[in-house]
């Protein structure tokens, strides 16, 4: 065996381009990692701020038991109940008109809609998507207030419905944006097999195309979930504002986040009712976080199969 | 075989497996390949050949499900423990079974890994790049409009464009997984007789579907069966019947299964 030998270090060297890519390894980590520790950060700061409360004032039968927010009262009480009811119930709504009106247009616009219409919707939706909420709350107050005691003889029409409606009108545009984004991703070799099989439109979208892009469609609605919760200025505008369990959509409702945004301003820093506030938002973010996650759940559990 | 082999090995293989998660993609293979040789490789699906081609560049880096163990020395160091994986990549050329063109030009396709290794000035990329679409076949029908884009051209173009990108690395070590599947015969003669050509100047790792282009190409043919060697030769003694295994002379006068 006469082997001619190699010099596989000369091969073998760590160059230039391997200590940059291993330099932006190390700088994507922190990057990445930096987004985590503030994620953090936010839960331990909201936490430190509740949690004098949790331990003193706080209540797990009345929180969630009862639906007595009181906290300026002489012998104050802190019943979430009937806030989490009317952001449930708002957010319900919400999605009822969301998620047609946001998977149709995403359908209409990636699999129907051709040039010119397919390119002006994309930036009409894009621009909807754009309008602050302040504005959705001033037409809940002012257009859809009226227009709801007008069209269905009730004596308010700040409520449950209002509210939902314009949330569901707010998340939609961004829900359709992320929908049609997924649907798009699908190749077109997926259409092109199944057309040639002599598959309808609508069979091609429910059968192959839906499937194919379920993941991003799960996340377009979860995401909708998610602005529901969250969104504070036009619930807080059209709702209502009055802690009330809804038993038609014609009742006002008061909500979660609402409660913290009118209440925060006017309490003194440290005091029970502040402490109360922070609680409040604590669950919020456990409610999100839960959200996220069943989220990542679903989206995995489709993965495997 | 031959008593006293006096080439150079650029692999060396020895006991080696495969696996993803639970699943045994190749075991046991030993096997050596010298420069300069034609290296065949035919089986049917699943039989752990593009397993092996993923394990010699390091391709289970990507897929934290594959799991490689055993001996695989490429040029005497084992992959495992080069230090630059990215050089270790640069010195293996790969064309996978359906052409994958990148999202740019075809001058720059085929520009790229000449970019990558340094190559300054356009006079030089040009070059590289008519050496090498030339080689693939595919010079004559792109030299026009070597700007328009590389995933427009038509799937035989696009896999010849993949081969000159791969030549385009100057690699030790080409490896084709099937390249053929989306080539008419015309060019796949053609695309043969260049890998005749550089057979010369490099070692050729050919996995292949169609017996008879192992036996036109290959000096050597091992067949693979269900994530096992069964038996490696000569190509011209396993074509004229002198196989070990009854199932090689099966396999090759294609009366398998």
């Amino acid at each position: 065996m006469s082997e001619k030998t190699l010099a596989p270090s000369q091969l073998d060297q760590r160059d230039a381009s391997w200590y940059v890519d291993k330099l932006v390894q190390i700088l994507m980590f922190v990057g990445g990692i930096s987004a985590i520790i503030f994620i953090i950060g936010i839960f331990v700061f909201i936490t430190k701020e509740g949690i004098a409360f949790l331990f003193e004032g706080f209540s797990f039968t009345e929180f969630f038991g009862s639906i007595n927010w009181r906290p300026t009262s002489s012998n104050p009480t802190y019943g979430a109940l009937a806030l989490i009811v009317g952001t449930a119930s708002v957010t319900g709504v919400a999605m009822l008109v969301a998620i047609p009106f946001s998977l149709g247009a995403a359908i209409y616009i990636s699999e129907f809609a051709t040039g010119r219409t397919k390119e002006t919707l994309k930036v009409l939706v894009e621009l909807l998507a754009a309008i602050p909420s302040v504005v959705w709350g001033f037409i809940g107050l002012s257009i859809m207030n009226e227009f709801i005691i007008e069209v269905f003889d009730v004596p308010i029409g700040l409520n449950v419905l209002n509210a939902g409606i314009i949330l569901g009108l707010m998340a939609a545009p961004i829900m359709t944006t992320i929908a049609e984004d997924a649907l798009k991703a699908v190749p077109d070799r997926f259409r092109e097999a199944a057309e040639a099989m002599g598959a309808t439109r609508w069979q091609i979208i429910r059968q192959v195309i839906m499937p194919a892009a379920k993941n991003g469609l799960v996340s377009a609605v979860l995401l909708g979930v998610g602005r529901g919760f969250g969104e504070t200025m036009a619930v807080l505008m059209a709702s209502g504002h009055a802690i009330n369990i809804p038993t038609s959509p014609f009742d006002s409702v008061r909500a979660l986040t609402a409660t913290i945004a009118a209440e925060l301003g006017e309490t003194a820093q440290g005091s029970e009712h502040y402490g109360a506030l922070f609680a409040l938002g604590i669950f919020l973010f456990i409610i999100t976080f839960i959200i996220n996650l069943a989220a990542d759940l679903v989206v995995r559990g489709i993965r495997k199969k | 075989m031959v008593a006293a082999e006096t080439r150079t090995k650029v692999l060396e293989v020895n006991d080696l497996s495969i696996s993803y998660g639970p699943k045994t993609a190749m075991s046991g293979l030993s096997l050596d390949v010298y420069e300069n040789e034609i290296f065949g490789i035919i089986g049917p699906a699943n039989s752990g050949k593009t397993s092996f081609l993923r394990a010699i560049n390091r391709m289970d880096a990507f897929d934290s499900q594959m799991n490689v163990n055993g001996s695989l020395r490429f040029m005497g160091t084992e992959v495992s423990a080069w230090r630059n994986d990215y050089a270790l990549r640069r010195q293996i050329g790969v064309v996978f079974p359906l052409p994958v063109g990148l999202p740019m030009s075809i001058y720059d396709n085929v520009a790229f890994a000449a970019k990558l290794r340094g190559v300054k000035g356009k006079a030089a990329l040009d070059e590289v790049v008519e050496r090498c679409l030339t080689r693939a076949a595919l010079w004559d029908e792109v030299k026009d409009r070597l700007d328009s884009l590389g995933s427009q051209l038509s799937g035989g173009q696009q896999q010849r464009l993949t081969i000159a990108r791969a030549l385009s690395q100057e690699p030790t070590l080409l490896m084709l997984d099937e390249f053929s599947i989306a080539v008419d015969p015309v060019t796949t003669m053609r695309i043969e007789d260049v890998l005749k050509e550089l057979k010369k100047e490099m070692t050729i790792l050919l996995v292949t579907n169609l017996v008879q282009q192992a036996e036109r190409l290959a000096d050597r043919t091992a067949l693979f069966l269900n994530g096992s060697l069964i038996e490696i030769g000569y190509t011209d003694a396993l074509f004229e019947g002198q196989t070990q295994d009854q199932r090689t002379k099966d396999y090759l006068e294609g009366r398998f299964g």
